[in-house]
């Protein structure tokens, strides 16, 4: 229980760093999340009509996730230097394969008869596009982005290790100095981020889905 | 207005062995429900779709009301005929209401009259606008998203409806209420109608005529009766069961072989039959009930008595003139 009135006080201390490292870390996850959602989403539309945009691009992103998030961070490092750019890369590399992959199958499970409906009655490809096929994917969309965010979110905390700032910055710093409460500082306010967010995106596609 | 006409039209699929549809000629006249009747891989779907360019043929020609749909916007040429598929194909994100507003949106007209279409089509298949027209195509019965997807193929007051295998998927009960539905509406409404299915039954309920397919090509058109007393030839006669004489039955109605009730006809208590039902169902009450005769009902009044011995001596009938004239009722 002390470390926490000591993480407390800590916290109120420091209230202007915590604060700036706050905005910094949404920061990243919002430039990782938005370059995703921006590729990914488009992308998915493509690969689910094309068997061959399919296999190039769901095969890439899936081999670029399994390489770990640390190691992305210190392979930008000779580009990027010990930067927001190489955090946001490392990050970004990260979103990408929840996104693409949701919004693939989203569109691919899309009941043909629905489709074959959409255009019997005379609707267009535009029409058909965003009257029926985007609202029937937008909920499977979404719980790929929800899973993104939650990564992203937690994920951002490395970005510390190269300079970069964010939340990370107290668990590094917790860590050096073997200060518990310290690295509370940082991990809580993460920990409440990733539940905000995964709670959020939970409800609004729960809103967004097709009434059974 | 609302004729189509199929002149000599073929459809080849890249790498297909053969033509799912080879040199199909056929002319369907305004107001007639027109069955395509055949096994599956005959052709029928494509040819259906064919007609609402959701397939191009590769040779011939499809006119509505004289003019190539080809020269026809496609969009525009598909919201003018109203489709209706098996799985109804309704937008499960959309309430009944908005589907039913589909094509009245594409065609641009006032919402006023859109929300006034809605309940009018509503009420017309029998759903209660007021309970109905907020709920999503899940919360419905088969039967009742079968109905929301005729409404919705209605909506836009097409002259000519293609309807593939709507009731296909539906169990046999609501399938033979929707039939009787379908009869209701189309004595209504008199629209052009092809529909395709490959039971028998519901071919001879429905249709004034019935294409027969086979491999692609139209092996018979004619009226059902026709079909079954005189199949083109064993294929037609196996597929429609031309022996079977109680499935003739279904197309006799009660009033063209019953006997006029004499003027001191005392009612008795015998069973009774509506004028306008079919002999097979007069066999079954005379069956179920064991009566020697029964009560020919029209409007509540009897008009008529039907015995066992009108029914078998109609049964063989070839008298097509008599019997064709109990179908168009």
């Amino acid at each position: 229980m002390e470390v926490f009135v000591e993480a407390f006080a800590y916290a109120t201390e420091n209230m202007g760093e915590l604060w700036n490292a706050l905005l910094r870390h949404l920061l990243l996850v919002a430039t990782a999340l938005g370059v995703g959602v921006a590729v990914c989403v488009p992308l998915g539309v493509w690969t689910a009509r094309s068997r061959f945009a399919s296999a190039t691009f769901i095969n890439l992103f899936n081999t670029l996730r399994v390489i770990p998030s640390l190691a992305i961070l210190f392979l930008a490092l000779p580009y990027f230097g010990l930067s927001f750019e190489s955090a946001a890369i490392a990050l970004t590399i990260l979103a990408l394969p929840p996104i693409l992959i949701n919004t693939d199958a989203a569109f691919r499970n899309i009941n043909p008869a629905v489709r074959e409906a959409a255009r019997g009655m005379g609707m267009g490809g535009l029409d058909t596009f965003w009257q029926v096929e985007f609202p029937l994917a937008l909920p499977v969309i979404l719980a790929g982005i929800r899973t993104s965010l939650v990564e992203v979110i937690a994920s951002a905390t490395l970005a510390a290790f190269i300079g970069a700032g964010g939340l990370g910055d107290f668990i590094v710093l917790g860590s050096q100095l073997r200060n518990e409460a310290i690295l509370l500082v940082g991990a809580i306010p993460v920990a409440i981020m990733a539940v905000l967010a995964e709670v959020g995106m939970s409800s609004l596609q729960k809103a967004l889905e097709v009434p059974a | 207005m609302g004729n189509i006409e199929l002149i000599n039209v073929s459809k080849q699929f890249p790498g297909a062995p053969r033509p799912a549809v080879r040199d199909c000629s056929l002319d369907v006249e305004q107001g007639s429900f027109v069955v395509l009747l055949g096994p599956s891989g005959c052709g029928k779907t494509t040819l259906l779709k064919m007609v609402n360019r959701l397939y191009e043929p590769t040779g011939g020609q499809i006119l509505i009301n004289g003019a190539d749909i080809r020269e026809i916007k496609v969009t525009t040429l598909r919201q003018r005929i109203g489709y209706v598929i098996q799985q109804t194909g309704l937008f499960p994100h959309m309430t009944v209401a908005q589907n039913v507003a589909v094509v009245p949106r594409l065609l641009g007209w006032e919402r006023d009259r859109i929300d006034a279409r809605i309940d009018e089509l509503l009420r017309l298949i029998k759903l209660a606008p007021e309970e109905y027209r907020n709920r999503y195509p899940s919360q419905l019965s088969g039967g009742q998203q079968q109905r929301v997807g005729l409404a919705r193929a209605l909506a836009g007051d097409p002259e000519v409806m293609l309807m593939d295998e709507p009731f296909g998927a539906i169990d046999a009960i609501t399938r033979t209420s929707l039939q009787d539905e379908m009869l209701r509406l189309q004595r209504q409404l008199k629209k052009t109608i092809l529909f395709v299915t490959h039971d028998v039954e519901e071919a001879l309920r429905l249709a004034d005529k019935i294409v027969v397919m086979d491999f692609g090509s139209i092996v018979q058109y004619d009226t059902p009766f026709h079909i079954l007393t005189n199949p083109a030839n064993a294929f037609v006669h196996n597929l429609v069961g031309a022996d079977d004489t109680v499935r003739r039955l279904s197309l006799l109605q009660v009033d063209m072989v019953m006997s006029r009730t004499p003027a001191d006809y005392a009612h008795n208590g015998h069973p009774t039959i509506a004028a306008n039902d079919n002999l097979r169902n007069a066999l079954s009450v005379l069956l179920r009930t064991g009566a020697v005769s029964l009560t020919v009902l029209q409007d509540a009044q009897p008009v008529g008595v039907l015995t066992l011995d009108d029914i078998r001596s109609n049964a063989g009938t070839n008298n097509v003139a008599a019997i064709e004239k109990g179908h168009a009722v």
